[in-house]
């Protein structure tokens, strides 16, 4: 439908638009700013500060007043280092867990009957809306020393004395598979139910193996689903703070935790906005990836 | 190989433990909650003891009012800005810079909160607003906008065109169409955005601990300083409100969306 | 009849696709014009050029003399029945058929009674207060069309609105539609790809093809006096023998094919190649092969035999190798006359039956 721009299209476009570019868009810039500035026992705590009333001399000092210092710190320092290759760790092996883990549920709710789906889907989302913290917090209950899995265990004769369960990277494991669970679920979820039956059944017909046409049928098929499932996993895990933070121990922090630690507890604000324009490429490529498919998935039928 | 209508044993098994898997932790938490003793492991009896401990917990009251009235505010606010994002990328074909904002509208979906957070926090201190109560809702309406966009987009996508050029046709200029026409048949899409966008900013602990001010604690700020000290068994029973409320709301957005989506779907589909 | 609607080098392109190109077209007052074409070939593009949800992007389309450039589908006295009907779900039928006449702000108990009117138009008085999904398809037509001809608009557009139903239904509708138009003496202007349709109900049929107007005229004038191979091939079945024309006079041509002797009433053709279109049901069928061959006339043997009840089509493969199909009605019920398969025919037509194409 073709029409002169009404204002209502106008409006529709606009307000959303500049709300984004406002809040969304700008501040990274003043993030990639502020990681270009020097650090100043100041409030706010970086130099040089943009003072509009200077003019055009004021801006010739602001931008010589750049330094890459915090980049170097970033580079340099193998804390830093350590933290993203410690985020990329998890990150990577949490979506393969969640993958593992996530598939067969996924299945398992393609498979049902059709009146079933609806309600079975929505018992698998509602953990997710009571409360990331809860949740978190749930897992504190019972991984901790005298928590209820330590007690279970025990009963069961399969440990002799309570472990340390909390505090450890198997600790942030778990919460981080529990709390994006349906994150990996529901895109397969979609992607499974699509699935013409049929298609397994020619397999059938064409002399092929259950166990082998899963894996090349099915399989195949839930590409995109394992794709989105994946990426709306690995890239928020990647700067997750959370969980490390309530379950893990501090011995390596993954990145969220060291831009937070940076930012809050040493004030250190151009290094902390550094750590962060550099997570941000990082997570660049995903991201795009991520975007090309969603809008080619959601506006190709509009 | 399953023909639909039983499960096979492996299905129901998968099923079954991942339900288990997922309800567990807050079987547990909730039971808790009722536990008289104030050792998770030791149980003494069910007491309502913890909830009255709450109700004269001022700080507690203070953040648990703070995070509803930002939710209400931010909920409203992202699903007006995220039902038109959704019109602008379901209707207009064709606009300048169309390639940024879709970016913008799916990028939020999953970048870490800490990255943004950071980044409001900076504009907010490079603007120099007195950060608060409105710097918590306008990054909440910023996140939750785009889930809103996203629920509405796939809702308008299956939206027969044809009833909106049915109405141009017999004389209802656009915006009349889109209030009488296209807005009762997208309503239940437009309201679950608002339920989504509201459970969100409830939950939102990263993104509010970044630019909140002071006498603007959230609820889940206030747990997690909690929390950090140890399991302390009011939790357990502000989680369990938490829990039951967000439930309710989400499964009457459900069964709304359900019941309408399903009668509309009946007349549309005979009528082709 | 004066001309109501004039598309004036009409163009409309979908990117690289060009929907529309500079078409001309003008459709009377009162008449009922149909728009056939395959599916692609435009109609209904332009069908929606005039309903005003397309822009077209070379060229005008006037209504009573007046250009509807940026003139928004709200604004136009025109009106469409949509292939899917388009009801709205949450309003009741009394509602979707009042629906256009509150949008003009008539008051109450004018659009009351026009509602009852258009209902008992379409023969459904008394459904006012059900709800869409209560009805069946064709209950649903019907409060279609009430809906698009509650306004009274100049031209009512149907975008191909028999497609849903069964054939029975759709036979049936065709003559109410026939009647309507006839009684409303409105423009009713038609889109459809089933060329039954088009020849029963229309007063003029415009044949579209590829984005250009292949033919425009009665539906006798397209059927008996095709203007290209492509119509004579759309509308019905067609035999088409490939000839030349040796000469041209007043009133005839003749036409050479191999040891063939061709001779079609007048049309002006120029010398050279050109195919003789000629009707199955205007071929005569018969046993009796004649000595010498006479002109329009060829034998042959009997490949196949269609059976349709009313009538059979036989295919004959000519001496030269081309098959012809002839109709025959089955006048008789028992088989005295009766043709079989591989056996040898003579094929005869007259003069006046073939029409000379050159394109």
């Amino acid at each position: 439908m073709e029409q002169e721009r009404h204002w209502l299209t106008r409006l529709a476009i606009l307000a959303p638009y500049a709300w984004l570019v406002a809040f969304f868009l700008a501040p990274f810039l003043i993030v990639a700013k502020i990681s270009l500035s020097q650090t100043a026992i100041a409030q706010p705590p970086y130099l040089p500060v943009f003072d509009p009333a200077a003019g055009w001399e004021g801006l010739k000092e602001f931008l010589a007043a750049f330094s890459l210092d915090s980049y170097a710190a970033v580079f340099g320092d193998s804390l830093y280092l350590w933290s993203y290759l410690k985020s990329l760790a998890v990150a990577t092996l949490s979506t393969l867990i969640l993958l593992v883990l996530g598939y067969p549920v996924a299945y398992a709710l393609a498979r049902a009957p059709r009146r079933l789906q609806g309600a079975l889907v929505l018992l698998v989302v509602l953990p997710f809306w009571t409360s990331f913290l809860i949740r978190v917090y749930a897992w504190i209950n019972i991984l901790q020393h005298d928590g209820l899995l330590n007690q279970a265990l025990l009963a069961l004769r399969i440990l002799d004395a309570p472990v340390s369960w909390l505090a450890t990277d198997s600790a942030v494991y778990i919460g981080i598979v529990y709390s994006y669970f349906p994150f990996m679920v529901l895109p397969l979820y979609a992607a499974l139910e699509k699935m013409d039956e049929a298609l397994l059944e020619a397999a059938s017909d064409l002399g092929c193996p259950p166990w082998r046409a899963f894996l090349s049928v099915t399989v195949p098929l839930s590409l995109p689903g394992i794709l989105a499932g994946s990426l709306l996993c690995f890239i928020p895990i990647m700067g997750e703070f959370v969980i490390p933070d309530l379950l893990g121990s501090s011995s390596t922090a993954m990145i969220g935790q060291t831009l937070w630690l940076e930012f809050f507890g040493n004030r250190d604000w151009p290094v902390a906005s550094a750590l962060a324009i550099v997570l941000l490429v990082l997570l660049l490529t995903p991201l795009l990836i991520y975007r090309q498919r969603e809008a080619s998935v959601l506006e190709g039928r509009g | 190989m399953t023909t639909r209508g039983r499960l096979s044993v492996v299905n129901l098994t998968a099923l079954a433990l991942g339900l288990a898997f997922l309800y567990l932790p807050i079987a547990i938490l909730v039971i808790n909650s009722f536990n008289d003793s104030r050792l998770v492991t030791v149980w003494s009896g069910w007491s309502l003891r913890w909830y009255r401990a709450l109700l004269s917990d001022d700080a507690m009251l203070a953040a648990a009012s703070v995070s509803f009235r930002v939710a209400f505010l931010s909920a409203t606010a992202a699903t007006v800005l995220g039902t038109l994002a959704a019109l602008a990328l379901t209707r207009v074909a064709r606009f300048r810079g169309r390639l940024l904002f879709s970016g913008m509208i799916y990028a939020p979906l999953v970048m870490p909160e800490v990255i943004t957070g950071l980044s409001l926090l900076l504009l907010f201190v490079a603007l120099a607003v007195d950060r608060g109560f409105w710097t918590i809702v306008i990054a909440h309406t910023t996140l939750t906008l785009c889930f809103v966009a996203v629920v509405v987009q796939a809702r308008l996508v299956t939206f027969d065109r044809s009833l909106e050029e049915a109405a141009l046709d017999l004389g209802c200029p656009p915006l009349r169409t889109f209030l009488t026409v296209t807005l009762p048949l997208v309503w239940p899409a437009v309201a679950s955005g608002w339920m989504l966008a509201f459970a969100l900013s409830l939950d939102d602990l990263v993104l509010a601990s970044f630019v909140t001010g002071p006498g603007a604690t959230t609820l889940p700020i206030r747990i997690y300083s909690e929390v950090r000290l140890g399991v302390k068994p009011e939790i357990n029973a502000v989680c369990t409100i938490m829990i039951v409320v967000v439930a309710t709301v989400l499964v009457a957005a459900s069964l709304m969306t359900k019941r309408r989506q399903a009668r509309d779907a009946a007349a549309l589909g005979a009528q082709l | 009849m004066a001309a109501l609607v004039t598309f004036e080098q009409i163009t409309k392109r979908f990117g690289a696709f060009t929907a529309v190109d500079a078409l001309t077209l003008e459709i009377r007052e009162r008449e009922f014009f149909a728009l056939l074409g395959p599916s692609g070939c435009g109609k209904t593009t332009l069908l929606r050029l005039l309903a005003g949800f397309e822009k077209p992007d070379g060229g005008r389309v006037l209504l009573a003399g007046q250009d509807l450039a940026g003139v928004p589908p709200y604004r136009r006295p025109v009106n469409m029945m949509f292939q899917s009907y388009a009801l709205f779900p949450h309003l009741t039928v009394a509602g979707n058929v009042a629906f256009g006449l509150r949008q003009d702000g008539l008051p109450k108990d004018e659009i009351a009674a026009r509602v009852d009117e258009m209902l008992a138009l379409v023969q459904l008085s008394g459904f006012g207060a059900r709800k869409v999904d209560q009805l069946s398809g064709g209950q649903r037509q019907r409060v279609a069309l009430a809906r698009s001809l509650a306004k009274r608009p100049k031209v009512l557009l149907l975008d191909e609105p028999l497609a849903a139903l069964d054939r029975k239904l759709r036979e049936e509708t065709r003559f109410e539609l026939k009647a309507l138009q006839t009684r409303l003496h409105t423009t009713f202007v038609i889109v459809t790809h089933d060329q039954d349709e088009a020849m029963t109900v229309a007063d003029r049929i415009a044949l579209m093809h590829q984005g250009r107007l292949a033919q425009v005229g009665t539906p006798v004038e397209v059927y008996e006096r095709p203007n290209s191979r492509w119509v004579a091939g759309f509308v019905g079945d067609v035999n088409l023998i490939e000839a030349r024309v040796t000469a041209v006079y007043p009133s005839f041509v003749t036409l050479e094919r191999g040891t063939m002797r061709l001779r079609a009433a007048g049309t002006a053709v120029a010398p050279g190649p050109a195919a003789l279109a000629l009707r199955p049901e205007k071929i005569r069928i018969g046993h009796a092969v004649p000595e010498r061959e006479p002109e329009n006339g060829a034998a042959g043997s009997v490949t196949d035999i269609g059976y349709f009840g009313t009538l059979s089509i036989y295919k004959v493969r000519i001496d030269d190798g081309l098959v012809l199909k002839a109709a025959v009605m089955n006048e008789q019920r028992d088989a005295a006359r009766a043709i079989h398969v591989n056996d040898r025919v003579w094929l005869s037509w007259a003069p006046e039956a073939g029409v000379v194409l050159a394109d």
